[in-house]
């Protein structure tokens, strides 16, 4: 067969415009199957944050670490002596450290030399997510940044990439440097990358995270953003607050009560 | 060609091919038999008719397929209950589910990926010891 010009001019316009409707024609096909977000947990439909009061923590003791221990207890975190080798999910940093860019040298006295307690912020906008070369850390619909142990390679870009220093290298094998195990939960092992997760496992059975529950101070506030009704929207809405790093972009969901003065009880 | 120059290569075939098929006609009849695996623990002692998520023979056969279902939709997508094939509700856990009935490593899991040969890294994450009868 003989093609002329018109005709093959004819067959190619039919051909792009054929191109042209194919994402709208799979757009419309694809429309009734199920979606992922329709398959998550018990969780989903949520947005989770904290508040952290920490006049409240002060009042009760500058001493206590019971959040951290029960966040470290329940999920096996190792406390290994070594600074430069340590894994932590939860501790505590000075203000100019944990909000180095609101700090000065006038600051108030109970600002200046009191702990803060820092841990991962499970940002809006996470950077540890964008440079994980095999998606080992990743966000949820809930907000929850998470880590897939079984697929770090232990590159630590998300140490790098991560501005509040809020990941842990395993050095070592962290199984040595437990005093109890908790049965109910993993341990990790030399060369992956961990830290913080909100307690996930915790909040699909309905329960807070350990910290918040083994704060005696009540510290520690937990709740959903996307409910206007929630403690958190509550005290956020009542109380000055601020987060690690604004200027960075990344949208910390871990918020700070700062409370007017030292005299201050923290009541509102 | 000269004769013995075939000589030599006949013997060389020869002797090759014995030595290369050494290792089969050495080993006739000497399979290893397939490990036996127990099934004594406490908590299975427990039970009154012991039953895994599973049947048995699907489990052999894809316990590891199961498990990285598992893995995917506990740690990926927040899920945690699994839907046997009976209608039974399980908790997806390896730790959780799996080893606090199969509490006996050496005698479960070993045998087997010793006698297969293949070394999975499960344990250096998920504690494998008795637990206490809750």
């Amino acid at each position: 067969m003989r093609t002329g010009r018109r005709s093959f001019l004819k067959i190619g316009a039919v051909g792009g415009l054929g191109l042209v409707l194919l994402p709208a024609v799979k757009g419309f096909a694809g429309s009734g199957e199920p979606r992922d977000s329709a398959r998550a947990g018990s969780t989903a439909g949520r947005k989770w944050a904290m508040v952290v009061d920490m006049q409240k923590c002060w009042e009760r003791g500058k001493g206590c670490r019971d959040c951290i221990l029960a966040c470290h207890r329940t999920h096996n975190v190792p406390e290994i002596p070594d600074p430069e080798e340590e894994v932590k999910w939860v501790w505590t940093e000075r203000f100019e450290h944990a909000f180095p860019e609101q700090a000065h040298e006038y600051l108030a006295e109970h600002l200046r030399d009191n702990p803060f307690l820092v841990l991962c912020n499970h940002c809006e906008n996470p950077p540890c997510v964008r440079v994980c070369p095999t998606k080992a850390t990743f966000k949820r619909d809930d907000g929850l940044v998470m880590m897939d142990y079984h697929r770090c390679l232990g590159c630590r870009y998300c140490m790098a990439a991560c501005p509040y220093g809020a990941r842990s290298f395993n050095f070592r094998d962290p199984r040595p440097y437990l005093r109890e195990l908790n049965p109910a939960f993993p341990t990790r092992e030399k060369g992956v990358v961990e830290k913080c997760n909100f307690c996930a496992e915790r909040l699909e059975e309905g329960l807070l995270p350990a910290c918040v529950e083994g704060c005696p101070a009540k510290a520690l506030v937990f709740g959903d953003l996307d409910d206007p009704g929630s403690e958190v929207r509550r005290i956020l809405a009542g109380s000055y607050t601020i987060v690690r790093k604004p200027e960075l972009g990344t949208r910390p969901k871990v918020y700070y009560v700062i409370n007017p003065g030292a005299g201050n009880s923290g009541g509102r | 060609m000269k004769i013995p120059d075939i000589r030599y290569i006949v013997t060389g075939a020869v002797v090759f091919l014995v030595v290369m098929t050494f290792p089969f006609w050495y080993n006739i009849g000497k399979a290893a038999s397939a490990p036996e695996v127990s099934l004594d623990t406490p908590r299975i002692r427990q039970m009154a008719e012991p039953q895994c998520v599973e049947p048995a023979s699907y489990m052999r056969a894809n316990h590891m397929r199961l498990l990285e279902e598992w893995r995917e939709r506990v740690v990926r997508q927040g899920e945690r209950i699994y839907v046997a094939g009976d209608g039974k509700e399980y908790l997806m856990s390896l730790q959780n589910t799996c080893l606090d009935c199969h509490s006996n490593y050496d005698e479960f899991c070993a045998r087997c990926h010793d006698y297969a040969g293949v070394a999975p890294d499960c344990w250096t994450c998920h504690l494998d010891f008795p637990r206490e009868s809750k």
